[in-house]
């Protein structure tokens, strides 16, 4: 009974840790959010502007050469989900509609939330590794004793990157992906290139493409910030570059869904 | 320049407390070396953060050219960071850019300078650590000397009236050394420069040193010239001079008595 006790104690004992740990995160999370959208978009008003090399840098490499991976896996996913309706639709006798069913997935839902995770794990983990190794070769500290603002310095030019880059890389996916879904129908489904067209056109709102765009920008907030969290608390050396950089991949694509969900339920009970 | 004054510091809480800084008190005078040395775990990198405003101490001040730096925000604290310069162990330089970029980086970032400006300076600052030439290099590419060495003409980029040399000698061979030696003497005796050396290396110290502090857990054991070092009779300053392994400084680093623990292993 007493080492039954003594067990549930322990237990209580670590979660009230993990659960103090979890909180930490939290507050860390948001307090680096919010250095990083003063550094942003006040301070520059106050005289101090952001400059612009680093952005341009970031931008190419968090956004030109994500654009092969991007188009690859939109592309696919069309093609998929083409395959997948038509299967359905086809005893419905109205595989005419697979177009206007595809297009309205991947401008709603799979087009933001696959080109934000695809970057998630291919931007995300390299936020995490470089700034990570930075943090433990003392980088981050001699910035600092230079009377530079990592944030400022490292954060901003990804931030702005990755908010300007992830939308227009949401926008070539939809069309990849739509395209994808197109050439499937009317090669092998044997769906009509005019019906289908039709039927995609009537089918798709700019309404849909406005929302995906909006929840594609909440998403580089998030990649880019746990990325950026998740490199700034590292301590000692490079086994803890490897595990953060694994946490950060995953509690970003976590979070990422969770914000999808949000984000989807609200423009749903809104219009 | 630098008086540190009744600085306590202790790290973790509950338990695991363990008590780094009790009471130190310490001065660093205008244009003169001053070296703290002691063993590892002896409290001088944590002195030396305390310094650099990477620690905030439980109690103390700390007074950087008439400015206590511990109750200072992150604007006064940025503006007397460019009042210093600071190489550290590692270098620390930035891995991305190359030995051009990261000598002209406080000069791009904190002054109005033109570029060809910015270039002239930085070949000025690479001359006087001997490496120009190095420019467009990464640091990958170089050696651990000049590593420090460049990480030395970083430090010195904003002409600052400090500098903090964290473990200067570490991991070199002993031309390279003496290299780093010259440096730290040059700046001091012609640039006036306060100079401050955290190290283990006693011959190197020895060498450059006006006054050396020496510490043992936390606490100023000697302190003084070279020579009043070297004359000490204090048992715990000549066997660090000395380097024995064992002495007064225990050789076992383990807090619990030897038998006691292995009694408590058989019974359990």
């Amino acid at each position: 009974m007493r080492n039954l006790l003594g067990h549930i104690g322990r237990i209580g004992y670590q979660a009230k840790d993990t659960s103090l740990d979890f909180f930490r995160d939290i507050t860390g999370l948001f307090y680096l959010t919010r250095a990083t959208l003063y550094c942003t978009f006040i301070e520059p008003l106050r005289g101090k502007p952001n400059k612009w090399g680093p952005v341009w840098t970031q931008m190419e490499e968090v956004g030109v050469k994500s654009t092969a991976i991007v188009f690859l896996v939109s592309f696919l996913i069309g093609v998929i989900l083409a395959f997948q309706s038509a299967y359905q639709m086809a005893q419905l006798g109205a595989l005419d509609y697979v177009g206007a069913l595809v297009g309205v997935a991947v401008i709603r839902e799979l087009g933001p939330l696959m080109t934000a995770l695809v970057m998630a794990g291919r931007v995300g983990a390299s936020f995490t590794a470089e700034m990570g190794t930075m943090k433990v070769s003392d980088e981050i500290l001699a910035l600092e004793t230079m009377a530079l603002n990592p944030v400022k310095f490292l954060i901003t030019p990804r931030f702005i990157a990755l908010l300007i880059m992830l939308p227009c890389l949401t926008v070539m996916a939809d069309v990849m992906g739509i395209l994808g879904g197109y050439l499937v129908g009317v090669t092998t489904l044997g769906i009509d290139s005019a019906p289908y067209i039709d039927n995609s056109l009537e089918a798709m709102k700019v309404k849909d493409v406005v929302t995906g765009l909006i929840k594609s920008s909440v998403f580089a907030v998030i990649i880019v910030m746990v990325g950026s969290y998740m490199a700034f608390i590292i301590e000692g050396g490079a086994e803890k570059v490897g595990q953060n950089t694994r946490t950060s991949v995953v509690i970003s694509m976590i979070l990422i869904i969770i914000a999808d969900l949000l984000f989807t339920s609200i423009f749903y009970f809104l219009t | 320049m630098i008086q540190i004054r009744h600085l306590y510091k202790s790290f973790g809480e509950g338990d695991k407390k363990t008590v780094v800084l009790e009471d130190f008190n310490a001065d660093f005078e205008r244009g003169k070396i001053t070296s703290i040395i002691g063993g590892s775990g002896s409290g001088k990198s944590t002195i030396l953060k305390h310094l650099i405003g990477a620690y905030k101490p439980d109690s103390g001040q700390i007074i950087i050219d008439g400015e206590d730096i511990t109750k200072m925000n992150a604007e006064g604290m940025n503006r007397v960071r460019k009042k210093f310069g600071i190489m550290f162990q590692s270098g620390a330089l930035f891995n991305s850019l190359t030995v051009e970029e990261n000598v002209a980086l406080p000069l791009r970032e904190h002054t109005d300078l033109n570029e060809s400006t910015i270039r002239i300076m930085v070949k000025m600052k690479l001359e006087m650590v001997g490496l120009r030439g190095a420019e467009h290099l990464k640091p990958a590419q170089l050696s651990g000397g000049m590593i420090k060495r460049i990480a030395l003409a970083r430090a010195i980029g904003l002409d600052p009236k400090i500098v903090f040399y964290d473990e200067p000698s570490a991991g070199l061979d002993p031309i390279s050394i003496g290299v780093i030696d010259k440096l730290i003497m040059d700046l001091s005796r012609k640039m006036w420069i306060t100079s401050v050396v955290v190290t283990h290396e006693i011959p190197s110290a020895m060498r450059i040193s006006d006054k050396i502090i020496m510490l043992f857990k936390g606490k100023i054991i000697a302190q003084g010239s070279p020579q009043e070092l070297n004359n000490s009779s204090d048992p715990r300053v000549i066997q660090f001079i000395k380097g024995d392994p064992d002495g007064p400084i225990p050789f076992s680093k383990s807090q619990k008595d030897y038998g006691e623990e292995l009694k408590e292993m058989s019974a359990n």
